[in-house]
């Protein structure tokens, strides 16, 4: 290799890694995403199966928090019902930045089987707060929640942590919920 | 004992307060006067022939088209004591609907009779705690019965899918129905 890097050029050991401190931080959030121990519905049931031996997000480094506090991302499992949206608003709000919102079922996408007379349904958790990736079905699979949840992987390693963001050049904020 | 002999011997005892019947069903059934339906829960309970000790079941039903349009809350009833079961009905009106509670003689009625209060507004006097059960505190209105119209909004919340939202969900655009990864813009970007 002709020697153009000048002073640094093959002057490290070979236990030395070198990357982007965006990387490395994406690295980490992905590859521990500590979800809310939260259901509302039978999605839940499902959303459980997933985190049992047989399909085991312990391996994407999921581990269930006992609080919003805690957590980094939101799984809403199942139907949210009126009563309940000012509650998980309330909970989101209530999880640390960075945080992630997978909306898993039908009920939690658009309503669902309340679309349209539902009068005690919310119409999409995205009415109270930022979904990140919505997971169909009714309900998913477990393959389809890890799936999702490995989508949500991708996104999160694209995201620009230090790093300017294209269009918001001159601001040095650029990670926010509406771009990221 | 068989729902004949039982309503005879709800009919010897209450007489024309016992206003209509059905036996020949699969649930046989009588209408109770609903002022004499605290009395009636009190006795069935009581009689060592009867004793139904267990309310199975409570529900409010809403007859808008029956003439005269009425309410309906219906008792299913059993026995752990003799493994009968018998149906009292007590027909209320549509405006103001209002009955004695059973609380005193099943307690499993204070749930279940806030529930119906909590969707059809039958007011159960006497109980001990009549409140809504299952909807917020502030909500509004009567939803299970039958001229019930969905509001616009609740504390903010879109309750009824615009025209436009119907249309995209028809359209397949709905999110649900697309590729996993796909994420409509925010729709609270501009707060």
């Amino acid at each position: 290799m002709a020697p153009i890097t000048g002073i640094i050029q093959n002057k490290f050991p070979d236990a030395v890694v070198f990357t982007t401190v965006d990387q490395v931080v994406n690295w980490a959030r992905k590859s521990s995403m500590w979800p809310m121990t939260f259901g509302l519905a039978c999605c839940a049931i499902e959303m459980m199966a997933a985190g049992g031996t047989r399909y085991d997000w312990d391996r994407f480094g999921l581990i269930p928090r006992g609080t919003p506090r805690q957590s980094d991302l939101m799984i809403v499992a199942g139907t949210v019902t009126l009563k309940m949206a000012t509650r998980v608003k309330r909970l989101f709000e209530q999880m640390a930045e960075p945080k992630y919102v997978i909306s898993m079922g039908s009920c939690a996408n658009n309503g669902g089987p309340y679309w349209k007379y539902g009068y005690h349904v919310l119409k999409g958790v995205d009415e109270v707060i930022p979904v990140d990736v919505y997971v169909p079905g009714c309900p998913p699979r477990p393959e389809a929640l890890l799936y999702g949840i490995m989508k949500l992987q991708e996104r999160i390693q694209e995201d620009r942590v230090l790093r300017r963001h294209p269009e918001s050049v001159g601001s040095l904020t650029g990670a926010t919920l509406e771009n990221r | 004992m068989d729902a004949k002999a039982i309503h005879e011997k709800l009919a010897a005892r209450f007489g024309e307060k016992i206003a209509g019947v059905s036996l020949e069903v699969l649930e046989p059934w009588v209408v109770v006067a609903s002022e004499t339906i605290a009395e009636v829960a009190a006795f069935v309970k009581a009689d060592p022939d009867l004793r139904f000790d267990n309310l199975m079941c409570l529900s409010g039903v809403d007859y808008p088209k029956e003439k005269p349009p009425r309410m309906e809350v219906v008792y299913h009833l059993y026995s752990y004591t003799h493994l009968h079961t018998f149906v009292l009905k007590v027909h209320l009106p549509r405006e103001d609907p209002a009955l004695p509670t059973v609380e005193g003689t099943w307690s499993v009625a204070n749930w279940h009779e806030r529930e119906a209060y909590d969707m059809f507004g039958i007011v159960f006097t006497g109980h001990s705690d009549l409140r809504r059960i299952l909807l917020p505190d502030d909500w509004e209105g009567w939803p299970l019965r039958k001229d019930w119209v969905d509001p616009e909004f609740y504390n903010g919340m879109r309750v009824k899918p615009t025209q436009q939202m119907m249309e995209r969900a028809l359209a397949g655009e709905a999110i649900g129905v697309g590729p996993f990864d796909f994420t409509p813009p925010n729709r609270h970007a501009g707060e």
